[in-house]
């Protein structure tokens, strides 16, 4: 692309801009009328997602809503680090000294009633704060069971996730998720486009009188929940998400019915967003479009990791130029006794590199981080967080003695708390793993070992399953890698993907270690820990550029796989070429992997090779 | 706020049947709602409340022991009992929730902070586990539940008796609750010594059904405009119910189980290949619950028929690769044992 800038080409990127800007209003007005609607009916609506990098469109958003909302609610703001017991409330340090005996304090999520809850960098939020959240949604209060608590309070909220994951991540908890109306995307929005709401809290508040009260006429509902099975959602809670957001439509344009119009809105904006998972791969559109052209709406592009039973041939029509064969199924070759070579992987990895940040099934019992157990009796100064319950506890029944002891008045409201009674708080660290699978679906490797390292990929899910690992799967074949499966607990949507992979086509090595290289650091800084399995005879042939020729495709896969190298994270290399050469081992060295040769099967047979290595273990 | 009534709840057959046979039969073990999201799990399990009978209670004792159970009290019930003063009231069973944040003192009981801090008394505060004997505990995304209090939930589970060693405390008290809970698979799956003592387990779906799923959201709304209201429409319903779940708990014992049906139920285990008696056992408990629920008087194949997947779903052994889910080869397994 070495064309100069001419005049035609200013032109069209004149024109890209355009168009992006004008994605950028329409979704900055939709995003206005979520602020509106939303600000009418908080508990019918519940919230909303915002998608959005940190950055003055999104602060201006969150500003502008809370602006609209009449009699200043509180607006409380959820830290990720929160700990259960200020999420929840417990025991208040300074009063209970102060007073002598145990006063509560209040959580955040009481805090935040009848107002916003506001949680940043939602896309990492711990599970354990999502279901609490998720609760006090539910049932508008909290049940506080803690520090000798036993009570009730009221937290009615709405609640806003801001979500900055990028492409590829999940994005926040699904059960937080699911339980908010709206889902917003402010990523093509530009401070240009981001104007002032046309609403007052004066408006909203005459709104909210109104909105219990508005009537839905005959057969909406109807429509409305046949829109909501038309796309998918198939959750009764959307269908009352579009109903609440139909009357709270109404209810602002000062209307005591719901109008089509209404309805219209409300489906558009609850369903709209839901109606498939913006595709993880948008940047690998053809090069003829314009790069500013992929807004978020485009709703196009089909839905590849649906669940629905995709056919096969179709996503793999995309996988162009076929240098090999022609593509092929292959089934798996089942009764691979592979077993358990990932329990060997981690623990050498964690031995040879400290990098790795933990290892699954195993529990590392920290001092600050984690879940908590039990306290234990421990100096303070030496070790940890001090654990005033606990230790309030140890010193309670010895009052009397200790006050007869110092020769002071037992009545004067005095803890006497000695040495001996301190206790520090224990916590322990589940991490948790992500297992991804590259699976080379080449041509080559299709001829030649596909059947077994489909098998293979078989056994080594099962471990999984024993493990509770997330499992990933992406495989390279044609001219690009793709990411089949993002991370899953769900097996059977593994096997699935598994089962349909289809072979043929070169063998872009490089592009497969650069994806395994990316999932594995998004899935690091999501503070899980990856095992990377590769399962390829080694033996590149397409460059990064998607170009063929060996001597470039070599040279990038072993770029890339020093780079996946330098990660950190364990990898485990299972050749797959009949007669393995050097290729794959070097690869395998440089990416600081465990090489293996994979197990000809051969009647059930394993091969004594793969028997040898795990009797060392 | 009044709760939602069960006989609004729309749908959800098999949940709402499993929790039937829980209120008759307390000993079945349990009930596991697995399934969607959003499908009513929480609210049918709180709607419960509502139809369980009264029982007697000792008066003011904090471990709401049962008057007419001498073998199982707590120590003031039993020196009570000795002497022959202890005064019952009737009172509904509890139905208490286990919120996922709770500490384990809250959830077993510890030493009551303010009345050994202020007064220098050592006195025992009981916790959830006393305040749900005799009713049911309701754990709400139980498979989020922290792993150490699933272990202080099975063992008192299996006991039936809650036995406290901390802060220079000792107490035991009798802790016998009906389980549930309810999650979604999506989150986790669920520990299998927790899974294995659920005794019955509903799969609980979206409804697909326009007409249904209209109904639901109109009653839903009717419900959020007016609680009040909306609760004494469905009151004669609601107490019709709960008369038959009192009908049926004097019922239960005089069930007749014909030998040939004990025999179908054992056939049916051995097909499924579930594991030890606890399935046939709860197969069988949970047919007669239902059967006296329906006024009959002899257990019937078609009661078995109905009860057979709640009963042994989740105890299939599980292959994780098998995509055939254990719903289906249970009715499969049903369907070639009883030729209709």
């Amino acid at each position: 692309m070495k064309a100069a800038v001419d005049a035609p080409l200013a032109n069209s990127l004149a024109e890209a801009r355009r168009t992006a800007d004008m994605a950028g209003r329409a979704a900055w007005e939709d995003a206005q009328g979520v602020a509106a609607l939303l600000a009418v009916h908080l508990h019918g609506l519940n919230g909303a997602v915002i998608r959005a990098a940190a950055g003055p469109v999104r602060d201006l958003w969150v500003k502008q809503f809370i602006a609209l909302l009449p009699d200043n609610p509180p607006v409380c703001r959820l830290p990720l680090t929160t700990g259960e017991d200020r999420l929840l409330g417990g025991l208040d340090l300074a009063a209970t000294l102060a007073a002598g005996r145990p006063v509560a304090e209040k959580g955040v999520l009481a805090a935040a009633n009848e107002g916003v809850l506001i949680a940043a960098m939602a896309e990492r939020m711990p599970m354990a704060t999502a279901a609490h959240a998720a609760a006090a949604l539910d049932a508008g209060s909290v049940q506080v069971e803690r520090d000798g608590f036993s009570h009730r309070d009221e937290a009615r909220f709405a609640m806003l996730l801001l979500d900055e994951s990028v492409n590829g991540d999940d994005g926040p908890p699904a059960l937080l998720q699911e339980r908010l109306a709206f889902r917003l995307d402010l990523h093509s929005v530009s401070m240009r486009a981001a104007t002032p709401f046309p609403y007052s809290a004066a408006e909203i508040e005459k709104a909210r009188h109104r909105v219990s009260q508005v009537a839905m006429p005959d057969g909406m509902l109807e429509a409305v929940n046949e829109a909501a099975l038309s796309i998918g959602a198939h959750s009764i809670r959307v269908l009352r998400f579009c109903i609440s957001a139909a009357r709270s439509a109404a209810a602002l344009a000062g209307r005591m019915e719901a109008t089509q119009a209404d309805a219209e809105l409300a489906c558009r904006l609850v369903l709209g967003p839901r109606t498939a998972p913006v595709a993880a791969d948008a940047a690998q559109l053809p090069d003829s479009r314009a790069p500013d052209d992929d807004s978020p709406s485009s709703g196009e592009d089909p839905a590849r990791n649906d669940r629905s039973g995709d056919d096969p041939e179709d996503s793999a029509s995309d996988a162009t130029s076929e240098v090999m064969p022609d593509e092929m199924m292959i089934e798996a070759l089942t009764g691979a006794a592979l077993a358990n070579p990932l329990s060997r992987l981690e623990a050498s990895k964690t031995a040879a590199r400290g990098a790795a940040a933990g290892k699954s099934g195993q529990v590392s019992k920290g001092r600050q981080k984690g879940r908590p157990i039990a306290p234990r009796k421990c100096d303070p100064r030496r070790d940890g967080r001090l654990d005033i319950l606990a230790t309030l506890r140890a010193a309670a029944p010895w009052q009397k003695l200790r006050a007869v002891a110092d020769g002071s008045s037992p009545e004067k409201a005095q803890i006497r708390i000695r040495t001996e009674d301190f206790h520090v708080k224990c916590f322990k660290q589940q991490s948790e793993s992500t297992v991804i699978f590259v699976v080379d679906a080449s041509g080559s490797s299709a001829m030649n070992r596909m059947a077994e390292a489909k098998g293979a990929v078989e056994r080594l899910l099962a471990d999984c399953y024993a493990r509770r690992d997330y499992v990933a799967l992406i495989a390279f074949r044609g001219n690009s890698a793709e990411l089949l499966l993002p991370p899953t607990r769900s097996l059977v949507r593994a096997r699935r993907q598994l089962a349909q992979l289809p072979g043929g086509g070169g063998t872009p090595l490089a592009a497969g270690i650069d994806a395994a290289f990316v999932l594995a650091s998004a899935e690091q800084s999501k503070g899980r820990t990856p095992y990377v399995v590769f399962l390829s005879d080694g033996r590149g042939n397409i460059a990064r550029d998607g170009e063929a020729g060996r001597k470039a495709a070599e040279k990038d896969a072993m770029a890339a796989a020093r780079r996946l190298g330098g990660a950190g994270c364990a990898v485990l290399f299972f050749d797959t070429s009949p007669r393995p050469g050097k290729g794959a081992q070097e690869l395998g060295e440089v990416m600081g992997a465990q090489y293996q040769l994979l197990p000809f099967v051969d009647g059930g047979v394993v091969s004594t090779a793969v028997r040898r290595s795990l009797a060392q273990s | 706020m009044s709760t939602y009534p069960f006989s609004a709840i729309v749908g959800q057959d098999e949940l709402k049947t499993a929790l039937l046979i829980a209120a008759v039969d307390r000993h079945i073990g349990g009930v596991l709602a697995f399934g969607d999201r959003g499908a009513g799990k929480s609210t049918a399990i709180r709607a419960l409340a509502a139809l369980l009978p009264k029982l007697s209670f000792v008066k003011n004792c904090s471990y709401r022991c049962d008057p007419d159970n001498p073998l199982r009290m707590c120590e003031n019930c039993t020196g009570a009992a000795k002497k022959g003063d202890l005064a019952a009231q009737m009172e509904p069973a509890p139905v208490v929730d286990l919120p996922l944040g709770a500490t384990e003192d809250r959830v077993v009981g510890a030493l009551d902070l303010e009345s050994a801090l202020v007064k220098g008394k050592k006195r025992f505060e009981p916790g959830l586990l006393a305040r749900a004997h005799r009713g049911f505990l309701y754990i709400d995304e139980v498979n989020l539940l922290d792993d150490h209090l699933v272990d202080v939930l099975l063992d008192v589970a299996a006991s039936g008796e809650n036995i406290v060693e901390r802060e220079g405390l000792s107490v035991r008290h009798p802790a016998q609750f009906v389980l549930v809970g309810s999650g979604n698979p999506e989150e986790g799956e669920l520990r299998p010594q927790l899974l294995d003592r659920f005794g019955l387990s509903a799969d609980v779906r979206t409804p697909m059904d326009p007409a249904a799923r209209i109904e639901i959201v109109r009653r839903r709304d009717a419900y959020e405009r007016d609680p009040g209201g909306f609760v004494a429409k469905w009151r004669r319903k609601d107490n019709a119910l709960r008369k038959k779940v009192e009908n049926a708990r004097q019922l239960l014992d005089d069930i007749e189980t014909p030998d040939s049906i004990l025999e179908r139920a054992a056939a049916l285990c051995i097909a499924l290949g579930t594991d030890g008696l606890r399935g046939e056992l709860t197969l069988m408990r949970a047919a007669r619950a239902v059967c006296s629920l329906e006024g009959e008087e002899i257990v019937s194949e078609d009661a078995l028929r109905r009860v057979a997947p709640m009963a042994l779903r989740h105890r299939l052994r599980k292959d994780p690769l098998d995509e055939a889910d254990a719903s289906s080869r249970v009715a499969r397994a049903v369907d070639e044992l009883f030729p209709l």
